[in-house]
Order: C-alpha cells, then sequence, then structure tokens
C-alpha cells in the first residue's frame, strides 16, 4: 500500500488544500488565461501555491493541472503540451511543498461521450493516459479526479491511472441539489456515485464543488452508507455572492470550520476547500480538526 | 374540457400520467396533444424518446402526407420537447436524456426548416449566444442553443471567449432582438455586465434583450448587471427567450 493511502487508512482525519484557481487568479492569472500554462511561465506563482498550503498545514496539495487534458489545453492551442504541462505541474507542487503529498488534479475533458455527445471510449481513455503519465512523470504521489459528472468520464480516467500507474487514485464528483434531491448534471446521486466509483477501482471516493458544506455534509453521509471506500471531499467556499458590488464566496474560514465537526461525522476522512476558499479556510479547518 | 383519453398515443398517455404532476400544466399538456393529430401525437412521441431515426422518418413522411410544416412542427415537436422540458426541470431525467431528445428534435426540423424558410415563415426569434469574453467553457451554451434550436429559434452561435464588440457586430448583423450570455466561473462573469455596458454606449440597450445564466449566475447577479432575465438551465433558457421575444413584440 502506498504511504498516501496508509495515512488516509490510518483513521486519523487528514487535511487537503484549497481552491487552486482562486489563489491563480489573485497572483497574476487574467480571467481567460490558461492555469496549467502558469507552470512554464509563472513557476514562483505555483509553487508559492503550493507553499502557501503547506504552511497552511495541508496533509497534502494538489497539482495546476486540472484543465491539463489534451481536450481542454486544446482550446488554448496547447494540446501539444499535455505530457511537460503536467509534469511540470507535479514538479511545481512538488517543490513548494515538500515532505507534503502531491495529488495529480485530473478535471473533466469538457467532452461528452457517446451517443450523448461525440467522444469516444478510446479516445477519452488515451487523453486520460496522456495526462496520467505527465503527472506521474513528474513525481506526483497519487491522482485526484475531480468535478466529475458522468460515470463514464469518470471510470475512463480511473482506469487509464491504474493501467499505467501502480499510484493511488482519488475519485470526486459535483452534486447539485435539484428538486428530488442531489444529481450530478448527468443525473448521478451520491450514493450510485460511491458505489460505481469504488467498483471502478478508485481507492478514495467523494465529492467537491458544487454547493456549500452544509449540503456537502448530507451528500457526504449518503456516500459513506454506499461504501467502505475512504472519502474525501473538497468544499466550495459557499455559492458566490455579490457583497457591495463584488463577487464573492461567503464561507469564511470560522464558518466552514464550525462544521468540520459534522462534515467528519458524516463520513469524511480527507477534508479540503474548493472554489473561494484559500489558506485561511485550511488553517481553520486544522486548528478545528487537530486543536 | 379535454381528458387523457382523447389523445390516442399510449406512450404520450403514460408519459403524462407520470411525469407532468402539476394539474394546471397537465390540463395545459392534455389539451395541446388532443388538439394533434394522431400521427402528429407519434412524432412527439418519438421526440420524447429521444428516438432520433424515428423522428426522422416520421416527420418526413407526414410531409410526404401533405400535412403543413408547421403544424408538424407544432403538434409534433414542439410539443414532444414541451414534456421533455417537464422531465427535466422536475430532475425524471438529465443531461444525456435531454440531449438524445435535442438530436431526435433537430432531425426532425432538418426537414421542417427550409419548407418554413422558403416560404417565408419567420423564425420564432433570433438569438445571440456566447459565452463571455476570457471564458472557454460551452457545454451549458450548447445545450441552450440546441433547446432553442428545437424550439424554431434561429441561433447565432458566437462560440466562447465572445468579446463586447463580437456580441454587438452580431447584433447589428442579424438584427437579433435576444442575446443570450454564458459563464461557468466567477471570474469572467462581471464580463456580462460589461458587454451589457458596452451595448449602452453603442446606443443599442434599448432595442437588445439579454438572458444569461451558467453555473455561477443566479438572478442577484443578473438583476445586478442589468440584464433582462435569467434562466436557470437549458429548458428555461427557452422559456425565458420566447418570453422576452414578446415583451420585445409588444414594445415596438
Amino acid at each position: 500500500m502506498s504511504k498516501l493511502l496508509e495515512r488516509i487508512s490510518s483513521g486519523a482525519t487528514l487535511i487537503s488544500d484549497g481552491a487552486t484557481g482562486t489563489y491563480l487568479q489573485d497572483h497574476g492569472l487574467e480571467p481567460g488565461g490558461c492555469p496549467e500554462h502558469f507552470n512554464v511561465t509563472h513557476p514562483e506563482v505555483v509553487e508559492g501555491l503550493a507553499g502557501a498550503y503547506a504552511a497552511a498545514g495541508s496533509d497534502m496539495v494538489e497539482t495546476n493541472s486540472f484543465g491539463g487534458s489534451r481536450y481542454m489545453l486544446k482550446k488554448y492551442g496547447f494540446e501539444d503540451q499535455v505530457a511537460a504541462y503536467n509534469r511540470l505541474a507535479a514538479e511545481r507542487a512538488r517543490a513548494g511543498a515538500a515532505g507534503k503529498f502531491v495529488l495529480g488534479s485530473i478535471g473533466p475533458t469538457g467532452e461528452f461521450l457517446e451517443p450523448s455527445g461525440t467522444a469516444t471510449e478510446a479516445e477519452m481513455y488515451d487523453a486520460f493516459v496522456e495526462q496520467v503519465r505527465g503527472l506521474a512523470a513528474g513525481g506526483g504521489d497519487g491522482f485526484c479526479i475531480e468535478t466529475m459528472s458522468d460515470i463514464g468520464e469518470t471510470v475512463l480516467a480511473i482506469r487509464a491511472a491504474k493501467d499505467v500507474t501502480d499510484l493511488p487514485v482519488i475519485a470526486t464528483m459535483t452534486f447539485d441539489l435539484g428538486k428530488r434531491g442531489y444529481f450530478t448534471m448527468m443525473g448521478v446521486t451520491p450514493g450510485d456515485a460511491a458505489r460505481q466509483l469504488d467498483e471502478a477501482g478508485a481507492d478514495v471516493v467523494g465529492s467537491n464543488c458544487g454547493i456549500a458544506i452544509e449540503q456537502m455534509i448530507e451528500i457526504i453521509a449518503a456516500m459513506r452508507s454506499a461504501t467502505e471506500k475512504p472519502i474525501l471531499t473538497h468544499v466550495n467556499a459557499g455559492i458566490p455572492t455579490i457583497v457591495k458590488g463584488e463577487i464573492v464566496y461567503p464561507d469564511t474560514p470560522e464558518h466552514m470550520a464550525s462544521l468540520m465537526g459534522d462534515l467528519v461525522s458524516a463520513g469524511a476522512d480527507v477534508v479540503g476547500g474548493c472554489c473561494g476558499s484559500g489558506p485561511d479556510h485550511i488553517r481553520a479547518f486544522v486548528k478545528a480538526i487537530r486543536g | 374540457m379535454p381528458e387523457l383519453n382523447d389523445i390516442q398515443n399510449e406512450f404520450v398517455k403514460q408519459e403524462i400520467e407520470e411525469f407532468i404532476e402539476d394539474a394546471d400544466e397537465r390540463r395545459h399538456i392534455i389539451a395541446l396533444y388532443a388538439s394533434a393529430k394522431p400521427a402528429l401525437q407519434d412524432v412527439a412521441a418519438s421526440i420524447i424518446g429521444g428516438r432520433h431515426e424515428v423522428t426522422n422518418e416520421l416527420t418526413k413522411a407526414q410531409l410526404d402526407a401533405g400535412l403543413e410544416a408547421l403544424e408538424i412542427m407544432d403538434d409534433g415537436l414542439i410539443a414532444g420537447m414541451a414534456i421533455v422540458g417537464i422531465k427535466f426541470r422536475e430532475n425524471s431525467i438529465f443531461v444525456p436524456e435531454v440531449l438524445a431528445c435535442a438530436r431526435a428534435m433537430k432531425a426532425g426540423m432538418q426537414h421542417i426548416e427550409p419548407i418554413l424558410s422558403a416560404s417565408g415563415v419567420e423564425p420564432v426569434g433570433k438569438v445571440i449566444m456566447g459565452t463571455v469574453k476570457g471564458d472557454m467553457h460551452d457545454i451549458g451554451k450548447n445545450l441552450c442553443i440546441m433547446m432553442l434550436r428545437g424550439a424554431g429559434f434561429e441561433v447565432i452561435d458566437l462560440g466562447v471567449d465572445t468579446s463586447p464588440d463580437d456580441f454587438i457586430e452580431a447584433v447589428e448583423e442579424h438584427e437579433a432582438q435576444v442575446v443570450g450570455m454564458s459563464a461557468l466561473l466567477t471570474t469572467t462573469m462581471p464580463n456580462m455586465g460589461r458587454t451589457i455596458e458596452a451595448f449602452v454606449d453603442a446606443d443599442l440597450r434599448d432595442e437588445t434583450r439579454f438572458m444569461v445564466g451558467g453555473a455561477p449566475v443566479t438572478p442577484d447577479f443578473a438583476d445586478d448587471m442589468d440584464a433582462d432575465a435569467y434562466g436557470d438551465n437549458a429548458v428555461e433558457c427557452v422559456e425565458v427567450a420566447k418570453r422576452l421575444i414578446n415583451e420585445f413584440k409588444q414594445s415596438n
């Protein structure tokens, strides 16, 4: 068993990191800029991102590679840079957060599989293999497949990671609260997600983004009752709102920290932040969980 | 008052029984279907079932049999999408099913559209759609476009990363009444407001209606940026676009 999985399975609650995009935008990433390109052009910012979370007390940090598949990089004309950008992403995280676990972030391709869309399974699998290889070459300790809404796509990413590396795989999906409860955009419930990601071979399952911590507690409880696997969650700092003409994520570190106990009791083994959260949130999570 | 048993198509009847719970909505849908020819109820059923090959064949067969294109569109294709929209809104179906229904709609519309435009029938309305500047995400916008086209709108798709100038140019070129803007990121959402401001500066605001949507967008944000309407999803987008077109017609 890898060290990362050993730690996650030890029974102690681990702390992951907070948002990547929010931090990069605060450090010069223009709206519409390619975040992964920053691995090349702004190494100090990407290392600083990992360093800030390491200093805040994160046990693991995610790489700046969420949109690092060839499908996403193509939107910026960087589709031939998949291997390099992902390798660099892992190296930057490693350099910035020495002694911490590095999770290779893998986000959705932005495409639908056939017959809903035009992407074939073979093509999408190849794209994930390419990204996984880059992240592994850069020294990642595992993968965090995240913000997924389609089971088919998520399973391809899990398979790709398992087929070409021996590293642990975390897979998390994003749910929205609709009229009949929690579903991903593609209609997957938290319970189904936990079961199917577990069956597909994910070592850790979970949920990230989409809703605020109060709802995430319900989602994690539903996933907990459907799987024995460890559960990870990256939670948004609430749903964005306007305060004095500025767009803000409303949930303060204190508010989120006050609900960490409930999140852990619901079944989370690893907790961290998603959109709108930063190092201050992580510091508050560490304090709430470890005292 | 028409009743469920006035509808011939068994599948449509089942769908209404199972999925349309609101009493007013059910009355409206039953009336819509009860007055439609049985053959067009079958067209609607193929849309609801997302069976694009069947929609393709049935639409063509009804045109060959001499039915008016407009009647096939209204009583068959659009009636089908009405049930699809309600099922989607109620979480009874999700994006994959809606995509299949939209594909069926498209298969039917490919026969209808050329006939309508050749005979000078105006589209329901013209809509310019784009993801705002700095934002590369297009899944939501593309879903909206499919649903709008399915409902008979002419849609000009400006793609992703659309500048205010591109929106203005498109509105002028196509003489469109409605602009739909999408954003997935909180950081690009302010570019919706900036686009609307650019229309004010270009003296085009009064003759253009703006609808906005996308993951971080809320009715409050829409108000704040002075948009005319907010849509929560692709089905609402169609309702909103219809409302804006009507408002526009009434005010002119």
